[in-house]
This record gives C-alpha cells, sequence and structure tokens, in this order.
C-alpha cells in the first residue's frame, strides 16, 4: 500500500516538473521577446558590459563601444534560466547573442564581420542609432573640405 | 560520454555536407576539442546572408556544438574567397 501511493506519487511529481518546466519555459520565452522589442539593441552575454567573463562577449563590449551604441546588456551566468532560454529562443547555439529592433542579429562572428565590412553601421542607421565611427569619418571629411 | 572531436573530423565532415573547396579548421584548445575556428568556402552559401549561412553550419554540427564550447566560423563563398 505504502509503495502503492509512493509510486503514485512519484508519478504525480514527475508531472508536474514536467509541466513547470513547460510553464517556465514559456515564460521565459514571453520575458525574452519583452526586452528584444522594448530596447533597440540589447546584448545577452557572459558578465557585464565592464566586466566580461568570455573573451567572444568582451569583443561584442569593444565594438559596441567603438560604435557608441547603446544597448542593454543581460548576464545569462547569473540567470540559468535565460540562458537556456536565449538559445532556444533564436534557435542560436552560443552566447554572447545580439539583438537589434527585436531581431535576433548574431553573435560573435557575425557582429565583427559586420563591423569589418561596415554592415553594422547601416544595420544601426535604420534603427535610428548613429555610429560613432560615422560621425568620426564626416568630421575628417569636413577638415578636408575646409 | 562527452565525444572527443579533431581537426581532421570536422574538416571531412564540413567538406563532404557542404560540398566544401576549401575547409581550414583549427583547434585551438591544444587537442582538448573544445574550441575551434573554421574556414569554409563552398558555393553553398551563394545568395545566403550570413546569419543564414552560420545557421546552416550549426545545423551540421548539431550534435558536436554541445561538447564543443567555443566555435569560431568563416564562411566565404567560391568567388568571395579568391578576392580575398
Amino acid at each position: 500500500m505504502n509503495t502503492l501511493v509512493r509510486r503514485s506519487f512519484q508519478a504525480f511529481n514527475t508531472t508536474l516538473k514536467i509541466s513547470c518546466r513547460a510553464f517556465s519555459e514559456a515564460g521565459i520565452n514571453d520575458k525574452i521577446e519583452k526586452i528584444v522589442k522594448n530596447n533597440k539593441v540589447v546584448v545577452f552575454m557572459k558578465g557585464v558590459p565592464d566586466a566580461p567573463r568570455c573573451g567572444f562577449s568582451n569583443a561584442v563590449v569593444q565594438i559596441m563601444r567603438m560604435h557608441a551604441v547603446p544597448y542593454e546588456s543581460h548576464d545569462v551566468l547569473s540567470d540559468e534560466n535565460l540562458r537556456q532560454g536565449i538559445k532556444d529562443y533564436s534557435n542560436w547555439p552560443t552566447i554572447p547573442q545580439v539583438f537589434i529592433n527585436g531581431e535576433f542579429v548574431g553573435g560573435c562572428d557575425i557582429m565583427l564581420q559586420m563591423h569589418q565590412s561596415g554592415e553594422l553601421i547601416e544595420e544601426l542607421k535604420k534603427v535610428g542609432i548613429k555610429s560613432a565611427l560615422l560621425t568620426a569619418e564626416e568630421a575628417k571629411q569636413g577638415e578636408k573640405k575646409n | 560520454m562527452n565525444m572527443v572531436y579533431t581537426e581532421k573530423y570536422l574538416k571531412e565532415k564540413l567538406t563532404q555536407e557542404l560540398d566544401a573547396v576549401h575547409v581550414e579548421v583549427t583547434d585551438e584548445s591544444d587537442g582538448c576539442g573544445a574550441k575551434f575556428s573554421v574556414l569554409i568556402v563552398s558555393d553553398k552559401f551563394k545568395g545566403k546572408p550570413l546569419l543564414a549561412r552560420h545557421r546552416l553550419v550549426n545545423t551540421l554540427l548539431q550534435e558536436e556544438l554541445k561538447t564543443i564550447h567555443a566555435f569560431t566560423q568563416k564562411t566565404l563563398t567560391v568567388d568571395q574567397w579568391k578576392t580575398q
């Protein structure tokens, strides 16, 4: 009798765990959606901009700094739910992840290549952010003319 | 058990699956197989934006990327590679 009760309790417990997990997944998806839709530029990274805890996250922070992009950052190391949730949300296996205007843009490699090709300046322009590199370039051109 | 992947294994898989004309795989982990950087030249990337190219590679290496912790990729078409 006792065993039977325990068994059915275990079964119940497993069901409870599964449904809780599904519930939390739905929750994290909504949370991420809100974050990326409410900010022009969002970076999900390991650590914080002042102290990145991974070379790839650091590279993205440096790129953002060069372009003087205002962005919101989220540390996945301080939130295990977010760490897995963001990978599922964007269907992308690694961190960091950059979102512009609610759209997943890429990780470190893509950001670096967009930075090198000048594409990043264009993408930022589309959402009304003027890259500091563009401002510097224009100032240079202006000096030449004068 | 975690599989340890080698440069040779990844090179062969990527070359075959992507009909790649050139693949360079560098193990940057001192052999523990957790950190790789790859250059793939294939016309399967033609007409695909960067994100789509990287997604294609990530999908091919879905299993492998569970144990490869750091993965850097460069994806070029044959024309892009020649003009580089």
